[in-house]
């Protein structure tokens, strides 16, 4: 138990009639990174959000760092060292990089409440250092989110939970909408964030990427968890047959 | 160029070998544009925008270049330049004071108006709110007596509350626009009341209450210090430091990154553990506080409360904003910005007095630059969105 980060039992979400998660056990444990993959609508996302507290699961339970958790909200996981980049990107538009990395937790020079002085150069030089330690490449910090590319916000959030210390990541389709270096930018930080033995969460549907990255790869399908397969023990044709149903069974769940 | 192609043609053989995957995803359509020689790196982000303060000083500058030319050919007189030989300035001064002066008060509002709009909200009732406060703080500023009779203006005369320390009748405004301003910010913020909605009815809610306050009768006869709030240039003063003070605050504080963040992107602000709920309040609360400070200046400078004052400020203080760049849409703005929004205002009105054209032209046309500003502010939004 000691060794698992993350643990989820009989996790299910129904939004009225729709079951959107039907009863998800889930591990994660300790540098471990898998990946969730699943058609569209197979209730990947609806998990991600009953965990970090973005909504209030219908039943089930679960376990964070040891502990049994309940989040009221993002805050609340966030603040116990779950950092999500979600599907659709947390980012203010008319902000600046260095704005965005600390919306919510801005670092203040004098405490005044609500009107505490931001130490704008503390957030700047560690924006940079974040940028330059995940290898995100944005030609003026200066520049608002509302004019960069789709592949630089998506940087931009993917740098954001990766500056700061954390227990778990999760990354929801991370690199959908990228081009083809923007792609290899966000996998290597991926990469670094397992060599630095950071656990995650990756959500995609890129067969390729999920190959490169992970370790396990759990499947999901109609709200059900349908396969839980080390990466050796697979292959692509394998797990698209569970992502489309021709190949299902029990049997898969044992690993 | 080679390695994109090789990735390509790997990915290429990958979805070949695997039969049912649905759409193509759109990386992968991005990666079949590369490989045909676009390249695949988009950092070619346009540099900085140009500031919106900028473009707004330009307009200033082309308007008062207007009115200057056409006085010069129309009038033989200067609408800038001092003309007169036994003044010596070069400027016009009594002109430019008069552009400030008769902006100043609206734009002591118009400050608390940018930030509610920064935040994506809009604040009808500052008008009304001005009116409320300042019958009720004129009340609180009265002399005993007038020409050696008991001041028959004075409410509390029997009370004994006159002759009272300037604080009291300031306090007493304060606390006017911040239950006025705390009164939108809750409605806003815990039911989902649109701003547009909760500020009307705070609009109506505060005219009446100015009315009721002395059943209609205008009140008159302030203290001695009550009135230099408002004497010669101190509304101008007053209007320039409260600007600077919240400039700084909007760019150098918590508080102003987060209006902006809310502006921009609600969810995004609430996802970040920005309390959004909270910040709306405190903002209403300020601009609140502002419109009361304006009708503290008011009615200082005028000696005189009536129920009627500050009528269709709330929009004068909107097309402030919005002609000084503040985006109706949230997210984007400045209190320079709006500075200059109002001296464009300003000039506006000096300029129609200069060239003698009546009053009601005036009104006319400040009809049509609050609509021009906004349909500005909406083909701002279009390129916004074409250029993204
Ligand atoms: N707020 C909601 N109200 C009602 N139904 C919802 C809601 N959110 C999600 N659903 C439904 O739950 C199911 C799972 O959705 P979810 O977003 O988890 O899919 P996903 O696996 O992340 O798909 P994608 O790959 O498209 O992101 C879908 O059928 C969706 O329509
Ligand atoms: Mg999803």
């Amino acid at each position: 138990m000691s060794d698992i980060v993350l643990k989820t039992e009989n996790l299910t979400k129904r939004y009225g009639g729709v079951h959107a998660l039907e009863g998800a056990d889930f591990e994660l444990r300790k540098g471990e990174h898998v990946a969730i993959m699943g058609d569209n609508g197979a209730g990947k996302s609806t998990f991600v959000r009953q965990i970090t507290g973005v909504e209030q699961r219908t039943d089930g339970k679960v376990w964070f760092d040891g502990k049994e958790v309940n989040f009221a909200g993002p805050i609340e996981a966030r603040e116990a060292g779950i950092e999500t980049v979600f599907q659709n990107l947390a980012l203010a538009d008319d902000l600046d990089v260095p704005s965005n990395l600390f919306l919510g937790r801005e670092k203040v020079l004098f405490n005044l409440g609500p009107f505490s002085i931001l130490d704008r150069k503390y957030m700047r030089k560690a924006t940079e250092a974040a940028l330059v330690r995940t290898a995100v490449k944005i030609p003026n910090l200066n520049n608002t989110i509302r004019h960069m590319s789709g592949g630089q916000r998506q940087c931009v959030a993917i740098a954001r939970t990766a500056t700061f210390a954390s227990k778990l990541i999760i990354m929801d389709e991370p690199t959908a909408a990228l081009g083809v270096q923007e792609t290899a930018q966000v996998e290597n930080i991926i990469r670094t964030l397992k060599a630095n033995g950071e656990p995650l969460i990756l959500i995609s549907h890129n067969m390729r990427q999920v190959f490169d990255l992970v370790d396990r790869i759990v499947v999901f399908r109609r709200g059900k968890i349908v396969a839980n397969l080390r990466k050796q023990d697979t292959d692509g044709n394998d797990i698209v047959a569970y992502i489309t149903g021709s190949k299902t069974g029990e049997a898969a769940l044992a690993a | 160029m080679n390695a994109i192609r090789a990735t390509c043609v790997h990915l290429d053989a990958f979805r070949k070998s695997v039969p049912v995957f649905g759409p193509m995803r759109p990386e992968e359509k991005n990666l079949a544009q590369t490989s045909h020689g676009v390249g695949g790196l988009s950092y070619d982000a346009k540099k900085r925008a140009w500031p919106a303060e900028f473009n707004v000083f330009l307009a200033l500058i082309i308007l008062v270049g207007a009115f200057e030319l056409i006085g010069r050919v129309f009038l033989g007189d200067s609408f800038l330049f001092n003309t007169r030989d036994n003044v010596d300035a070069i400027f016009n001064e009594a002109r430019l004071q008069i552009i400030i002066l008769q902006v100043s008060i609206v734009g002591i509002i118009a400050i608390g108006v940018t930030q509610v709009i920064i935040t994506g909200g809009i604040d009808l009732s500052s008008g009304s709110i001005v009116g409320a406060t300042a019958m009720i703080a004129m009340s609180f500023a009265q002399v005993a007596t007038v020409n050696g009779n008991p001041n028959p203006k004075a409410m509390f005369l029997a009370q004994g509350w006159t002759d009272l320390p300037v604080i009291v009748p300031l306090i007493v405004a304060i606390g006017c626009g911040l239950l006025a301003g705390l009164t939108n910010g809750l409605l806003i913020a815990y039911t989902r009341i649109p701003p547009f909605i909760a500020t009307l009815g705070m609009m109506v809610t505060a005219r009446g209450i100015a009315k009721w306050w002395s059943k209609g009768q205008p009140i008159s006869f302030p203290t001695d210090s009550f009135a230099a709030i408002g004497k010669g240039l101190m509304p101008v003063i007053i209007f320039i430091s409260l600007a600077i003070l919240f400039q700084l605050i909007l760019s150098y504080t918590k508080y102003g990154k987060h209006c902006y963040a809310i502006g921009s992107n609600e969810d995004a602000a609430r996802m970040s553990g920005i309390n959004v709920k909270n910040h709306k309040i405190l903002v209403y609360a300020i601009a609140g506080i502002l419109a009361s400070l304006a009708a503290v200046v008011l009615c200082s400078k005028n000696l005189t409360a009536q129920a009627g004052m500050g009528v269709m400020y709330e929009l004068d203080a909107i097309a402030m904003a919005v002609i000084g760049g503040v985006s109706l849409s949230g997210g984007r703005g400045s209190i320079i910005g709006t500075v200059i929004g109002s001296l464009i205002f300003g000039v506006i009105i000096s300029g129609f007095t200069f060239l003698r054209l009546d009053a009601y032209y005036q009104e006319m046309v400040k009809g049509v630059i609050i609509v021009g500003a906004v349909v500005l502010d909406q083909w701002r939004q279009r390129q916004r969105a074409i250029g993204a």
